[in-house]
């Protein structure tokens, strides 16, 4: 039976300002677990992780870290995350190598055994060429992996990664995927906040959605992904048409004579409407969905969401 | 965290604080030795000369253990009011605050800076010093408690300024309005026997005075004041600030919103 890597509870938060950044988070992460921690800007998944790794002080709530309660059991709790942040954090005057050293030897890791840590993910991040190099010295792509290499470098069970890839190139982006694919396989619970999509869908098991300082969503991504009714695909046609053909309850838009848009419902099938295409003498050449399954599905819930407050507004 | 671990954490503080200055020496060491050396020539050399005697002791002697207990000051309070903002600044503070590091660890790593970059200091303005005045030890173990415990107390109230600052501005605001004003009060120049009865009695309240005047009594072995007293003062200020700052970081002022 797998236990819980993180456990939040009525989770809130209100800065001095006034501002209430929570209004009641709930979270279940269960070990071995590649969670997607999702929410639009301000939504209050920063503060969330903020508060897991003691970066930001709670209103209220109760949050708990492989069983380890984070107010009473502290130490424990925080020796066991390895936190990347979404800006960089370390001294940009210190060589990289020492920045990996130094953050090892804040959990009670030896210098001698510290060092090989350092070795093994810089070498894994392809920084181990740059360790002796200043920190400033790296492009933006290296200074994201940095952090990755020193939230590592304790071995941390659960690794919360802060929108990791925004602003890498597409290869950086790609490389740091298999890498979080590679630890996620070798046990490390991840939970990943990310603007990118179809990076949560193509990377996460289970979801949370947080919006306005509430979880409104918390299920598996496929259960998730299954409450799509309907998917818009693009085909790419072989020779140019220039009307559609009849395609029964298929819902087609002729976009150009090469490039057909279809609608199709859950309860449809893509080679029934392949051989409706095909018996017209319309060859696909190739096909791609119109946009991200996930994100189509965020977009509608977070419309949804501003609706139900604009006519709560209203009443 | 067991002892040992905490041990690691505490060295590898103490080793960052200690590379952080020594890699920036040119900011950090040298210019208190150049700012001495001014000291002994126009104070020492030029204006002492018309002076005489204080305590038996030519000026320019006279004026070396507070010269060197003011160079100590200085460069432990700066040393931890900017290491301090600075990873505050550039948000590296949270690499310490996301780790099981307990944060008297993280006050005694900091203090432990400011101490090894004050006896640095204290050790390269007294060497000049041997230039100008004839260096002399009365009491050895007095000058070595006196000498540490000013600088622990300094790196202490270094820390607590930069856990309230919030600009560059906010670390230079204590060190200019209230630190210089009382060091320079504190009996560097002067013995407050030389003041009005009044402002003798007004200078008792400056702690700053209670240390030059222990240091001085090590080197030279003349105080104006009570040795014993002036340890229980410097103790005190010692458990009250240290105190304070820990409490400071454990609510996460300055740090945590």
């Amino acid at each position: 039976m797998s236990i819980s890597a993180l456990t939040i509870k009525n989770l809130k938060k209100t800065y001095r300002n006034g501002t209430e950044a929570l209004c009641g988070v709930d979270l279940d992460v269960q070990e071995g677990d590649f969670f997607a921690l999702l929410g639009p800007n301000g939504a209050g998944k920063s503060t969330t992780i903020g508060i897991i790794s003691s970066l930001v002080n709670k209103t209220s709530g109760s949050a708990q870290v492989f069983g380890h309660d984070i107010d009473t059991d502290s130490a424990t709790a925080r020796s066991l995350i390895g936190l990347v942040p979404q800006e960089h954090n370390f001294n940009i005057f210190e060589p990289v190598g020492e920045i990996l050293i130094n953050q090892a030897g804040f959990y009670g890791i030896g210098r001698h055994v510290a060092t090989q840590r350092a070795e093994k993910y810089l070498r894994k991040l392809e920084l181990w060429d740059k360790r002796f190099e200043m920190a400033k010295e790296l492009s933006g792509g290296m200074k994201r992996r940095l952090m990755i290499a020193r939230a590592l470098v304790h071995e941390p069970k659960l690794l919360i990664l802060d929108e990791p890839t925004a602003g890498v190139d597409i290869e950086i982006r790609h490389s740091m995927w298999e890498f979080m694919r590679e630890m996620n396989a070798c046990g490390t619970t991840i939970i990943l906040t990310t603007h990118y999509l179809e990076e949560a869908e193509s990377l996460c098991n289970h979801i949370a959605i947080i919006d306005k300082g509430v979880t409104i969503e918390h299920t598996s991504m496929r259960k998730l992904l299954d409450r799509l009714h309907i998917e818009t695909f693009v085909l790419y046609l072989e020779n140019g048409i220039n009307e559609l053909p009849v395609c029964g309850d298929y819902q087609l838009k002729l976009i150009d004579s090469n490039t057909i848009e279809a609608d199709i419902a859950h309860t449809q099938s893509l080679n029934e409407l392949f051989q409706i295409l095909s018996n017209c003498n319309v060859k696909v050449l190739s096909m791609r969905n119109k946009t991200n399954r996930l994100e189509q599905l965020f977009v509608s819930m977070m419309r949804k969401g501003n609706a139900d407050n604009y006519n709560g507004g209203e009443s | 965290m067991n002892f040992s671990q905490q041990l690691i954490a505490f060295n590898t503080i103490m080793i960052r604080e200690f590379r952080r200055f020594i890699r920036i020496w040119l900011q950090t060491v040298v210019p208190p030795a150049i700012t001495m050396a001014l000291y002994f020539i126009i104070f020492g050399k030029l204006i002492g000369s018309q002076i005489g005697d204080i305590d038996g002791y030519r000026y320019m002697d006279y004026i070396v253990p507070g010269l060197i207990l003011m160079a100590v000051i200085t460069n432990s309070y700066a040393n931890v009011v900017s290491s301090f903002f600075s990873a505050k600044f550039h948000k590296s503070i949270e690499e310490m605050i996301i780790s099981p590091l307990p944060n008297h660890i993280i006050l005694a790593g900091y203090i432990s800076g400011g101490v090894a970059r004050g006896v640095i200091v204290g050790i390269t303005v007294t060497f000049v010093s041997t230039f100008f005045s004839d260096f002399q030890i009365h009491n050895i173990g007095i000058t070595l408690a006196v000498f540490v415990l000013t600088s622990i107390l300094f790196s202490i109230a270094g820390l607590i300024n930069a856990t309230y600052a919030r600009s560059f501005d906010d670390i230079t605001i204590i060190p200019t309005f209230v630190l210089t004003p009382l060091t320079y009060l504190g009996g560097i120049f002067y013995s407050i026997k030389m003041l009005p009865e009044f402002w003798q009695t007004v200078s008792l309240g400056n702690p700053i005075l209670y240390m030059i005047n222990t240091f001085r009594y090590g080197l030279l072995g003349v105080s104006d004041i009570n040795i014993t007293t002036a340890f229980i003062i410097i103790f005190a200020f010692i458990i009250v600030l240290f105190s304070f700052a820990l409490n400071l970081l454990n609510r996460g002022v300055g740090i945590k919103p």
